[in-house]
């Protein structure tokens, strides 16, 4: 195990430890929530479903903000048609209903789709904070890995319990390869 | 997506070979974009393709300067290739939401490694599609009359018309395609990034990552919005083929004006979309070296699917010459004749033979994996569904209530420029896809390989 002790004058954005194992990450994740930390975070090649247990994520935002987009699509959708067909532009063909419900659902459903999906996507991205053009995770040389092949566990600086010396202790104590300095 | 503990329930030997890790699928797909040297197959490809493109120039050119004359269209058959074509790139497209979408609520884990083409494909594929309509109005500048947008002539598009559920449905599609597609990018365009060997590279991948950095509060509203797309994507492709559908089925023309047209419509999309996914991927894996990621599994599971949806089109076809005898009505009974006996007698046999006789090679296990025969049988089924649209359009309008209304259509040199020129066009980008973007989305295929399920250490 190395430790890596740059100068002091670096801001330290936080530490960050490197696991082998998926399973290694999970259990480090689920002791450093229980250990009361708030502001740490877990970096996988690819999404584990056991960490959404472990760190206690529940963020459901993204599910109320799709029916929203999709509920306003519906609206829209069958609105713009009820609109053009029955006040901009009333045409009588054969004596029909104006507004023929029936025909107007296929755009009513596109719309539906459309909005929904689009903010499906959008309002990941904007609770994910991305597009993000710099993070100080990226500081750490070893951090290319995190999208290949190695599992990595940052413990920030500005959480209330973080200290330089215990959490880089702790990270230790939870079978980490190497501990690194995040530069911010 | 998957729960995790799914790599051990399926046999990994057979979705992904053995000897994979984590960094040895990444590097092996990722490579493949910022290590392999171009070779001249490649150049030799894209050069033919990028050929044949050029007669979609030629023909739109020429199309353009004189009119919708130049095609064979005529009235009656006032819909030639362009409505023949659309439904048919169409179709194609159908099979990667469904491979993206469908099998990823079905949790089937094999789709991994063939969705991301799948998906390439599909995009590709609806802009080819898109071409037909645009220009068959004959003036595209026009295209935004179809539109609901305020005009000067106070006119308004009709919201009780087909064509125009086709354009909300067609935009719809491409743009739910194309966000899903990119979506799904996101986390392989960081691994593209990370890997880069050139600051340019690292840069333009770095870009369009937008910074993505596997955080797993990042992940957890990643899976979710991946399922909701794929939740939404769903009733999406189906919808979109039954619209089409229904540009036939509203109206009354005799052999158009049917209610298994949707459900048919949907089957057909899906055994063309498949036959050309096989029709990709069997040189693609073969030129790329990646049998042990696209393995024999997935090409017998595409056939056995190809092979189910063969069977829905053949009730389809049957049912088809059943309503028409049993409707007691002169008109469909005419017509059903006449599309088997007819001028256009031949389409119809070939059809028959394509579409129906050739997939029942596919029962036999072995035909199902031996991928050069499998090759040979998919491009057949692309042939025949091609004629089924063109049996559709063509033998339903050119004889239909008036004999003296009757008439003939045979396409020009200039339908074949703009058809062609299209599948140039879908070469074309297949080709620059493959080299530029991950052909095979990575982080789905980390989590096939049994390294990658959670065993937690036991706690000291």
């Amino acid at each position: 195990m190395s430790v890596h002790t740059d100068d002091d004058q670096i801001t330290l954005y936080g530490l960050i430890a490197e696991f082998e194992t998926p399973g290694e990450l999970v259990a480090a994740a689920r002791r450093t929530r229980e250990a009361g930390f708030k502001k740490y975070d877990a970096y996988s090649p690819y999404p584990i479903h056991e960490l959404d247990a472990a760190m206690d994520l529940h963020d459901n935002r993204v599910s109320l903000f799709t029916l929203i987009g999709g509920l306003l699509g519906c609206a829209g959708g069958f609105g713009l048609a009820t609109w053009v067909s029955a006040v901009a532009w009333p045409l009588n063909v054969g004596g029909r209903p104006i507004i023929s419900v029936p025909m107007f659902i296929p755009v009513t459903f596109e719309c539906t789709i459309l909005l929904g999906g689009l903010t499906a996507a959008i309002s990941m991205l904007i609770m994910n904070g991305l597009p993000q053009p710099y993070h100080p995770v990226f500081n750490v040389e070893r951090f290319v890995n995190a999208s290949r092949s190695k599992f990595f566990l940052c413990i920030e600086s500005d959480d209330p319990k973080f200290d330089r010396t215990m959490t880089q202790g702790f990270l230790e104590s939870l079978g980490a390869e190497e501990v690194a300095e995040v530069a911010a | 997506m998957q729960p995790v503990e799914l790599p051990d329930k399926i046999h990994v030997g057979t979705v992904i070979d053995e000897g994979h890790s984590l960094a040895s699928v990444s590097d092996k797909v990722a490579g493949i974009v910022l290590k392999r040297k171009i070779t001249l197959g490649w150049v030799f490809g894209l050069l033919i393709s990028f050929a044949v493109l050029q007669n979609l120039m030629a023909g739109a050119t020429w199309l353009l300067i004189k009119g919708v004359g130049v095609w064979g269209i005529n009235i009656p058959i006032g819909w030639g290739f362009a409505i023949i074509n659309f439904v048919w790139w169409i179709g194609i497209g159908h099979a990667g939401t469904l491979i993206s979408a469908i099998l990823l609520l079905l949790n089937q884990s094999w789709r991994n490694a063939i969705n991301r083409f799948a998906e390439a494909m599909t995009l590709f594929a609806v802009m080819c599609a898109g071409m037909f309509p645009v220009l068959h109005t004959g003036r595209p500048w026009l295209a935004y009359w179809l539109l609901p947008i305020p005009n000067t002539m106070g006119m308004w598009p009709q919201f009780r018309s087909p064509l125009l559920w086709d354009v909300f449905a067609v935009s719809t599609y491409l743009t739910i395609s194309a966000v899903f597609w990119f979506v799904g990018l996101i986390p392989d365009l960081a691994t593209l990034r990370d890997s880069a060997k050139t600051p340019t590279s690292r840069l333009i991948y770095g870009m369009l990552a937008m910074g993505w950095r596997n955080s797993a509060r990042h992940w957890q509203r990643y899976e979710k919005a991946s399922l909701l797309l794929a939740g939404l994507a769903t009733p999406l492709v189906v919808s979109v083929h039954t619209v089409v559908s229904f540009d036939f089925a509203v109206s009354i023309i005799p052999g158009w004006h049917t209610t298994i047209f949707p459900p048919y419509f949907v089957a057909g999309a899906i055994y063309s979309g498949f036959a050309m996914v096989l029709t990709l991927m069997i040189p693609v894996r073969r030129f790329y070296g990646l049998d042990d990621i696209i393995t024999l599994r997935h090409l017998n599971n595409m056939a056995k699917v190809t092979l189910a949806t063969a069977l829905i089109v053949a009730y389809g076809y049957t049912m088809e010459a059943f309503f028409g005898y049993f409707s007691a009505d002169t008109y469909e009974k005419f017509m059903i004749w006449n599309r088997m006996t007819g001028p256009y007698a031949i389409f119809y046999w070939c059809l028959i033979l394509c579409n129906i006789i050739t997939p029942q090679f596919l029962w036999s296990k072995k035909i199902r994996t031996s991928p050069g025969i499998l090759w040979i049988i998919s491009i057949i089924v692309n042939i025949g569904m091609w004629l089924e649209r063109f049996v559709i359009v063509v033998t339903s309008l050119h004889r239909d209530f008036l004999p003296s209304s009757w008439g003939y259509y045979a396409p020009t040199i200039w339908d074949w420029a703009v058809y062609t020129g299209t599948l140039g066009l879908f070469m074309t980008l297949i080709f620059l896809f493959v080299r530029v973007l991950p052909m095979i989305t990575i982080f789905e295929l980390r989590m096939l390989l049994p390294s990658a399920s959670v065993k937690e250490p036991v706690a000291q």
